[in-house]
């Protein structure tokens, strides 16, 4: 039987780890990241989970750490936040490339200067185009399930790719939820043992990591972003099949109350929480608005995005990263770009929110639902940063 | 451990020389390589069943051109300044895919393959990590004193007085104006079973510390001089012969670290003069008399160091 | 469109760029590099195997113990000159290549 645990987040993301049974964890300390990587130290200390620990001495090291790892064939985990993640770009580039199913969480965190530890994603925003699949989760639930998930959609022979599982630093990661646990058994069902074709093997010697000219350059890119974009069907396969032994569901992306509205907030992460109250209170008054949480971020769910906010006419699409001298943050990007070729396409507005830690409140959702009226009453296509200090 | 290791070897001699090629011809490195010969002999001492792990530069460029590789062993590449760190990834891997079972229980040497960038500099970080860890594997630094793959920029195992595309002499500068870094000794203050330096001319000597390095249990540290005839402005034939010169002119001592004790292999008692290495080197041919006396004095003093530690470490019935 | 200069098409590149055929170099020879060649003299030649050992392309082949000396593969070897230079017997000389 499976069993309700009030658990820390980070606990919880550990024990998933743990029932997957993964063979590597290498990993560097960075707040708000810790809970996860001590915890998994302490399986490992007690033989619950029977795999190396590996303290490495920097987040670069733990990204080349799993990436020999994982080319060897062991199932391979590690967690990061903002610095550190910052640390490892340069090696993110190499587990997509070389097709390597790390798994790795980042408990959200703002970049530095000035150095803070609370939560936006300006973090893993910054990695949005290495070729990881990228996956938000909102509540303790989903942390735990999606990691358990990554395993099995990385490691897939039609996959081959890593996935990186971003929950917010402190607002999700450190908080007490109540999560279910399942049976080992039904894990196992899930998730079968890792056996890649190819790995770093005597017997089978291949070369990882060549030399490419430019004869050979643009083809081996293509080659990986049709591998994830393709892997959104393996993802949705592993989502129904999670759904079918667990009993929970999962979608790219999930609508609450949008049906028949004039007017849509998007989020990502655990504010969505926040932002649904707010539009409860807002529906409550009469107000036609709903909100899209995404889910799968990168390989961006198109069809699924674009089925959802068909008939409506204004988006107002939440960001929590900045992207200094342009217009607007990345998912605002995303999605105007997305639907620039939509016939009757709505009026998509930007806002930046919760960055650094700032609370992002139900206040700030309702302002931001009136803004989008606002705007699209003058016609202006802009973005603006909500709860700055003027 | 490591002295009970060091008891049963056996040692590969000049009849004993193996006959295969882990590392294959057909590779691009330049007329005279002595870095890739470096890299051939020792991958004929590890042999076939090793898992290899290079870092960017010379040899990983020259020898994994898409779609060929030289390698006839598993290898690896990803970045730079990463080598130990993948390696350390490597080596546990099958450490805890043996443990459980996933394969056959039996010993691959895990060899991590990098320049002295990529080990004095840029890697420095990664390979104290792997060393300080512990790991089970055998880390060669192919040294050819510069960054040779970028166009002959100084790094921090250029030796003093060398011209490099970063460190020329002119008006005001003599070539590189800092002494080479001592890597050999930094690896050892991680209190390593095994560090030693190689020489290509020096084979069966370099081939049996490869083969030591991989025997023994834990991290082995193995430094290996690597002529440059391309970045150091000399004839490719004399690769070799500078090689020999930088061990006779006590430029490049060969030595052991066994669990901490030096051991002096080659002693240089009537050591040739400093010049002798020089002249045949382009890099060197700026330097005025008091720069090269200069010098002299440190490489001796340098050496002797060496010598005085190794005589204080000898076994007493060695001691003279 | 203009001819692509590539390789081979992206859906032929095997999982992960990885090169699968081990000391596939073999098919690359690095013999048209050499501006000049070794020529052995078997009469002055001891057999030592310096040659084939300082040999930085792996050019030198043994011919066994019956022909009793190594032999040049001239598909790889680069012209560097290190077997003449350091034949302890003087047995190998560099010539020039004609052009």
């Amino acid at each position: 039987m499976a069993k309700r645990v009030g658990i820390e987040v980070s606990l919880a993301l550990s024990e998933a780890v743990k029932m997957a049974n993964a063979d590597i964890v290498a990993a560097y300390p960075i707040t708000p990241q810790t809970h996860i990587v001590e915890h998994l130290a302490e399986l490992v200390a007690e033989g619950e989970l029977d795999a190396e620990f590996i303290p490495v001495e920097s987040e670069h090291s733990a990204m080349s750490t799993c990436i020999g790892s994982s080319a060897s064939g062991a199932r391979t985990f590690t967690a990061t936040s903002a610095q550190g993640l910052a640390l490892m770009h340069e090696l993110l580039y190499m587990p997509p490339a070389l097709r390597l199913p790390i798994v790795l969480a980042v408990a959200n965190r703002a970049m530095s200067p000035p150095i803070s530890i609370w939560n936006d994603h300006s973090d893993i925003m910054a990695e949005r185009d290495t070729g990881w699949i990228q996956l938000f989760a909102e509540n303790g639930q989903e942390v735990f399930d999606l990691t358990l998930q990554s395993f099995r959609i990385a490691e897939d022979p039609e996959v081959m790719l890593p996935v990186a599982v971003n929950l917010d630093g402190f607002t999700l990661s450190h908080v007490v939820e109540s999560v279910i646990f399942p049976e080992s058994d039904e894990v196992s069902k899930y998730l079968p043992p890792y056996k890649p074709a190819i790995r770093l093997d005597p017997e089978n010697p291949v070369s990882m990591g060549i030399f490419g000219i430019p004869e050979i350059y643009t083809e081996t890119k293509k080659a990986t972003d049709v591998a994830l974009l393709e892997s959104k069907k393996t993802i949705l396969k592993a989502w129904d099949e999670f759904g079918d032994i667990f009993g929970r569901e999962y979608a790219p992306i999930e609508t609450y109350e949008t049906e028949g509205v004039d007017t849509i907030l998007v989020t990502m992460g655990s504010i969505s929480e926040t932002a649904m109250t707010a539009v409860d209170e807002m529906r409550a008054k009469g107000k036609k608005v709903g909100l899209i949480k995404i889910r799968l971020w990168r390989p961006f769910p198109d069809e699924e995005f674009k089925a959802a906010v068909a008939g409506v006419k204004k988006i107002g699409v939440i960001d929590r990263c900045m992207t200094l001298g342009s217009h607007g943050g990345p998912v605002l990007m995303e999605i105007r770009s997305l639907l620039y070729a939509v016939a009757d396409r709505p009026q998509v507005f930007g806002f930046m929110l919760g960055l650094g830690g700032r609370d992002a409140t139900r206040d700030n959702f309702k302002y931001i639902y009136e803004q989008c009226q606002v705007l699209s009453e003058k016609g202006q296509d802009r973005h603006e940063m909500v709860g700055v200090m003027e | 451990m490591t002295a009970d290791v060091l008891k049963d070897f056996v040692k590969i001699t000049a009849k004993t020389i193996p006959v295969e090629e882990p590392f294959a011809s057909g590779h691009r490195a330049c007329q005279g390589c002595g870095e890739v010969l470096a890299l051939r002999l020792l991958m004929k001492a590890v042999g076939s069943e090793m898992l290899a792990v290079s870092c960017t530069g010379c040899m990983e460029v020259v020898s994994s051109t898409f779609p060929q590789t030289s390698w006839r062993v598993p290898w690896i590449h990803s970045a730079f300044e990463n080598a130990a760190a993948v390696a350390s990834g490597v080596e546990a891997a099958y450490k805890v895919m043996r443990r459980k079972g996933y394969i056959q229980d039996k010993k691959i040497p895990v060899v991590a393959i990098a320049g002295d960038g990529g080990t004095a500099d840029i890697g420095l970080q990664a390979l104290s990590g792997a060393l300080e860890r512990g790991h089970d594997f055998v880390y060669v630094c192919l040294d050819n004193e510069a960054y040779m793959n970028t166009g002959i920029q100084r790094s921090s195992a250029t030796p003093f007085g060398a011209m490099t595309t970063t460190s020329p002499p002119g008006k005001y500068s003599q070539g590189q104006y800092t002494w080479k870094k001592n890597m050999p000794a930094i690896a050892a203050a991680h209190d390593i079973p095994y560090v030693a330096t190689a020489s290509p001319a020096y084979h069966l000597d370099l081939m049996n510390k490869m083969r030591k390095a991989v025997a023994i249990e834990g991290p082995a540290y193995i430094h290996i001089y690597s002529p440059c005839p391309t970045g150091w402005r000399m004839r490719p034939e004399l690769a070799i012969e500078s090689a020999r010169l930088a061990v006779r002119t006590r430029v490049f001592p060969l030595y052991e670290v066994i669990n901490g004790k030096y051991v002096l292999n080659r002693k240089i008692n009537k050591p040739k003069p400093i010049q002798d290495y020089f002249k045949p080197q382009g890099r060197f041919r700026h330097l005025d008399e008091k720069t090269v006396a200069e010098i002299q004095e440190r490489v001796n003093a340098e050496y002797e160091k060496i010598a005085k530690w190794a005589e204080a470490d000898a076994p007493e019935d060695e001691k003279k | 469109m203009a001819k692509i200069e590539a390789l081979m098409s992206w859906k032929d590149i095997p999982l992960g760029c990885y090169v699968l055929e081990a000391g596939s170099t073999m098919d690359y020879k690095t013999g048209d590099w050499r501006s000049q060649r070794p020529i052995l003299d078997r009469e002055k030649c001891t057999y030592c195997g310096l040659c084939y050992i300082y040999c930085p392309d792996g050019a030198y082949k043994d011919m066994g113990s019956e022909e009793k000396y190594y032999l040049v593969d001239l598909d790889y070897c680069k012209g560097c000159g290190i077997c003449a230079y350091e034949c302890p017997a003087d047995a190998i000389e560099m010539l020039e290549e004609e052009v």
